[in-house]
This record gives C-alpha cells, structure tokens and sequence, in this order.
C-alpha cells in the first residue's frame, strides 16, 4: 500500500489514527479531577508534538542513516520560522507560502552549512554544525536586528504590507495564520460528561503534515538512496573503493534534515506567529539529539516517540507544584509527607531536567536502542510467554 | 601493452624510498602476482594503483588512462576493483545490500539520488546480486547481517562485491592472509574458477608462495621498493636473486 510494504504500511496507519485520536488518548482524565493535570490533549502541547516529532523525524534521516551527529540542526529551524514570519509579514497570512518559503530557506541554508561541514566528519562535523550554529544565533540575536527582530523577535505588526491579504482584521487588529480561511487557532470542544476534547485545526494541519513527511522518511529509508546513507554509516572505505562518492550522499542528506527541520520551524510560526533567536541556541539543538537517541536512533518511530516523550515532560512535569506534591501525598503523617515531598520536590517544576536527565541516562544504559527497543523487548516477552502457553496446550491433550 | 602500466614510479615518505623506479606490466586477461618480503613496497604500490596514494615521479595508466590524481571512487567506476587484506564489508547491512550497494554504483555511477522508489523494486540489479551469490555459494546467506558471518565468508562476499561489478581488473590484497590452510585453498579454487569463468585480469599481493604458484602466469618479485625480476612462476622458483632475497630463508 503507498508503494510500502505490509509492515511499514500498517506502521503509517497505527501513526495515523495515534495521531488522529490523539485528543481523546491524551485525555484520558476527566476535568477536574487530581489526574487532569497528566492530561496533554490541548492544543498547543499537541502541536508541539508533531511538531517537534517532525524535527526529529528529519534529524534521524541524518544521524540515524550516516551516522554523522549534527549540533547545529535548531538553526535551521530558526531560520525556518522566520522566513514564515516574514511571509506573514509580507505576502498574506496563509500558512502554506509561509511553510514552503521556510523548507526552501532552510534548505539553501543546510546547503551551505553542509558543503562547508561535511569536509570533516566525527566531532569535527558535530563541532562545525554547532559553530555555524552558534554564529547563526549570534547573527539573529544581534547583528541581523531588522531582519531577525534581535531580542524581542520577529513579530507581526499592524502596519505589515501583507501584499495578498488583509493587513488588519475588520475589528482593527492583526490577522491570524490561516489556510484559506480556516484559521490555525480555532479549535472545537467535545464535552462528554466531565471530559473535554479539543479539537485544533492548527494541530490537524500540523498532523498532517507531520504524516506526509513520516511517510517521505519511510520512502526515503527503504530506498536506495537511504541504504546508500546506511553504508556510508558502516563502511566509508568501502564506498568509496565501490566506486561511489560519499560525500554528494551525506549532503543530501544534510539537506533534506535541515529541510525536515526547516518545516518544522515554519509550522511553529504558522501556530503561533513570532520568530525568536532562542529557537537557534545550542540547547534546542541538543534537544532532538536528546529525542533522537532517547526514540531509538536509525528507526522509524523512534524520534516521534522520543519528541513526545520530551515535550510532554516539559509541560506535564515542570507544571507539578510542592502544593500539587503535597495533596498526593496528603494521606500519610505529616512528618514522612513532608520527607517524601522534600525528596520528590528536586525533580518537578523547574527541576524537569534533572528527571529527564535521569530517564536519559537509564535509557542510553539499559536500552540503547531507545523506546523502540523496549517496546521489541516488551513484545518478544509477550511473544514467548504466548509461544510457551500455545505450546503447552497442545502438550496437554497428549497427556 | 598491458592493460596496466606502471612506469618509473618513485614514491618517498621522508627519508624511506618506499618505491623506487618500480616499472610493471600487466597484461590482459593474466594473473600476476608482487611478491616480496615486508617491507619491500608491495602494499605502496598497490595504494598508488588505486588513488589512495599518489607517487611523487612516474605514471601509472590503465586502459590507456592515466589513474594519477583520481580518487579511489573515479577508479573503481574506470574498472579497478580492490580486495582489502582485512575484509572490508558494510557490516551493518544485510549480505544481499553489501551486493547491492555495487550493483548500483555500476548502473548509476557515483552519485544518484533515488530517494523514493523502494529498493525492492530493482528486480534487474536484485537478479544480478543473487547470481554472484550463488556463484559464490552463498545465496543461502543472503538476508543474513553480514557483520556476523565468519572472516572467511567476508572475504567471499567482498570478493563477490567486487567480482559483480564486472572489473577489468581486480586487485588482490593478501586475500588469504590469517586463513587457515582450508580457507586458503578454497580460496584458490575460487580465484581458479573466476578466472576461468570471466577472463578477468587478476594482481595479486600475496605471502603465501602456495598461493602465487597456483595461480600466477607472471610474479614480479619486490625486494627494498625495486622489483628485482619479473618472470614465469617456473624461472622464479630456481632465481639465484630471488632465493637470495626472499626465499632464501625459506627455500
């Protein structure tokens, strides 16, 4: 189906109706109650997911193919979402010029950063990509204030030419992003007794874009092309003595994951139109390293999983309170309720890190093939207990 | 001529004349063999054939081009193929892919992107692969993970690897160094029935005079960068010089 085979096909349609049903499966809580706030089913944590989910799918297609580990993938993000906001500002604030616009640059930009990194490869490449990076961010917080915005960001204003559009609404204020007409921040509720469901359409349409390009990555990685990137990763000696040149193989790839992530910052500005330098700095960078590896480096679902996985703990954990720690736990005497809470309390709110950083680190020790590899793990436990019961009843009746 | 040429090729790393004035020939559709004791230049001389080094005087033309200043890439699609000494495999890939991967490089040259159609709708170049495999005996093996298979069916599949690029010429490395006296003669046979059965043109660099005088119709004999003489396997075996320097311990 699609030109995929019955696995990878039946992997797309599980991605698909997961992503579907998604507002209904991240809010598995209903309103109100003492679990509500594990609830991930609004808007805005939704889109980041696919959002972030699409960064990381292009990331893979980099790091988990050649093996080249880039540290500088967030500038072409950045550079994404202000070429959109840039469209916003000038052309209309239709969300589809402003997203082509953003792969383009993106991909001019990766270009350019690629030809020049890719004449080293180890941690000279990852060096280089933070450097360039680095400079990008540098050049956007300051030097480039007109184009960038500087510190505050590039924002929409009033007086923007908007050549295609409205330059102001009928009530006088600033358009929102829209796709002909439908516009990215409208949202529908479902009620159903004491559980709300929100439906965006900027998540919907982030959605789909996110399926289209886990589907190109699933082309991509089955194709020729992909098992070339492969053996690029496992033997750059022996391409070359096969008689093919690595070097046009890994820009390409480069080319297309800065794309990958270009898109991704142009979606972000279609959900939310402002641009800032922040998006460019090196931690952002290190993020879909983290959610790459934390995924499963070189699989297909992996970074989606890793995206979701970090995205939610930044806005679930870091929300947790000591007052929400101390409800929990009102139960026990105060003495061990307080203990408790003062142990707990390091690793909630703004302390995230710390629990992501441990997650990190028993992932990489235990599973170094991230969450997917669990999940194989999980199955094949499954699987065996499974052969052995299939097995044992038809020892049975032997008996 | 000789389909390879190799003229007055000089190359020094620092103070050690690594090659010095080494003239060969190589004619078409022969086997020939460079022996030597270590050190003696065989292994410089093969990397200045194949672009990973490049002689600092002489020339080195094959097929009636010169190979100098090519990266190794441009010499294996002018039809020079190389058997590492050490098997040089994708061992993260499938021993079915590692056939692929020069199945394409030969049809699409050094660089094509084909990023959307699958590779499993190549049934020409997958037929291709799946003969040599058989050839080599080893279509039994072929979605096996080829880091896992044992040194001597590395060194069949990387010999099959080069062998389905069709080469005008084939460089051999040592291809039985480390192999037990077994392997080393299934080796041979195999080299025997490629020979036989393509009409390849086969250097080889080997230790193992078992080997050379099996296979070889001309030896070039290295000895300190120089050749000392270039004859038939018969004439080489009963040189005065030849014994002096490098059989002589074990003859």
């Amino acid at each position: 189906m699609f030109g995929l085979d019955k696995k990878d096909a039946s992997l797309l349609l599980i991605v698909a109706a997961l992503v579907a049903f998604a507002p209904f499966l991240l809010n598995p809580f209903p309103e109100g109650s003492a679990m509500a706030q594990f609830n991930a089913g609004y808007p805005d944590l939704m889109q980041r997911f696919v959002i972030f989910g699409i960064f990381a799918i292009g990331f893979n297609i980099l790091f988990g193919l050649t093996g080249y580990l880039s540290f500088g993938h967030a500038a072409f993000l950045g550079v994404g979402s202000y070429a959109a906001v840039w469209m916003f500002k000038l052309l209309s604030m239709n969300v589809l010029p402003a997203i082509i616009l953003a792969v383009i640059t993106s991909g001019i930009f990766a270009l350019v950063i690629g030809y020049v990194s890719l004449r080293r490869s180890g941690i000279y490449f990852s060096i280089l990509t933070l450097a360039f990076a680095q400079m990008s961010f540098a050049l956007a917080y300051s030097v480039l204030t007109p184009i960038t915005g500087g510190e505050t960001g590039l924002q929409l204003a009033l007086d923007d030419p908007r050549i295609l559009g409205s330059a102001t609404t009928a009530e006088g204020n600033i358009p929102v992003p829209g796709l002909f007409g439908l516009e990215m921040r409208d949202s529908a509720e479902l009620m159903f007794g004491n559980w709300v469901f929100t439906f965006n359409v900027g998540y919907y349409f982030a959605a789909i874009v996110m399926l289209l390009s886990f589907y190109l990555a699933i082309r991509i990685f089955r194709s020729p092309f992909g098992m070339m990137l492969r053996a690029v990763k496992s033997n750059q000696q022996r391409l070359n003595y096969t008689g093919l040149n690595p070097r046009p193989y890994t820009l390409a790839a480069f080319v297309i994951s800065g794309m990958y992530a270009g898109l991704a910052g142009g979606l972000m500005a279609s959900m939310d139109p402002l641009a800032g330098a922040e998006r460019m700095f090196w931690t952002a960078s290190g993020e879909v390293v983290l959610m790459t590896i934390l995924g499963g480096v070189g699989t297909l679902i992996g970074p989606v999983l890793g995206a979701g996985m970090i995205k939610y703990m930044e806005n679930i954990i870091s929300k947790i309170n000591s007052d929400i720690l101390h409800s929990w736990f009102a139960f026990l005497p105060d003495g061990l309720e307080d203990l408790i809470v003062t142990m707990i309390y390091p690793f909630i709110g703004k302390g995230w890190h710390l629990t992501l950083g441990i997650v990190f680190m028993l992932v990489v020790i235990f599973l170094p093939g991230g969450l997917v590899e669990g999940g194989q793990r999980v199955a094949k436990l499954f699987g065996r207990k499974k052969a052995d019961e299939t097995k044992s009843a038809k020892t049975e009746p032997a008996e | 001529m000789g389909l390879l040429e190799v003229k007055d090729v000089n190359k020094r790393f620092g103070g050690l004349q690594a090659l010095g004035n080494v003239n060969l020939s190589v004619a078409e559709n022969s086997c020939h063999a460079i022996i030597g004791p270590n050190g003696a230049g065989k292994s410089t001389l093969l990397n200045c054939l194949v672009g990973k080094l490049i002689p600092d005087t002489g020339s080195v033309m094959f097929d009636g081009q010169s190979v100098l200043g090519r990266t190794p890439f441009e010499i294996n699609q002018m039809g020079i193929s190389r058997v590492f000494q050490t098997p040089e495999i994708f061992g993260d890939l499938t021993v079915m892919e590692n056939m692929l991967i020069p199945c394409f490089a030969r049809r699409d040259g050094s660089f094509a992107l084909h990023g959307i159609r699958s590779v499993m709708s190549e049934g020409e170049l997958r037929d291709q692969a799946e003969a040599m495999l058989d050839d080599v005996n080893m279509l039994d093996k072929r979605n096996m993970h080829s880091a896992s298979m044992s040194r001597g069916d590395k060194r069949r599949l990387e010999m099959a690897m080069c062998l389905v690029q069709n080469p005008k010429l084939l460089l051999l490395d040592e291809p039985t160094a480390g192999m037990a006296r077994a392997d080393t003669n299934n080796t041979i046979d195999l080299l025997k029935e490629i020979k036989e059965k393509r009409n390849i043109t086969i250097a080889i660099i080997e230790h193992d005079m078992h080997v050379v005088f099996s296979l070889a119709e001309r030896i070039t004999v290295l000895a300190q960068g120089t050749p000392l003489v270039e004859d038939t396997p018969e004439n080489i075996k009963g040189h005065p010089k030849v014994k002096e320097a490098y059989l002589g311990e074990a003859a």
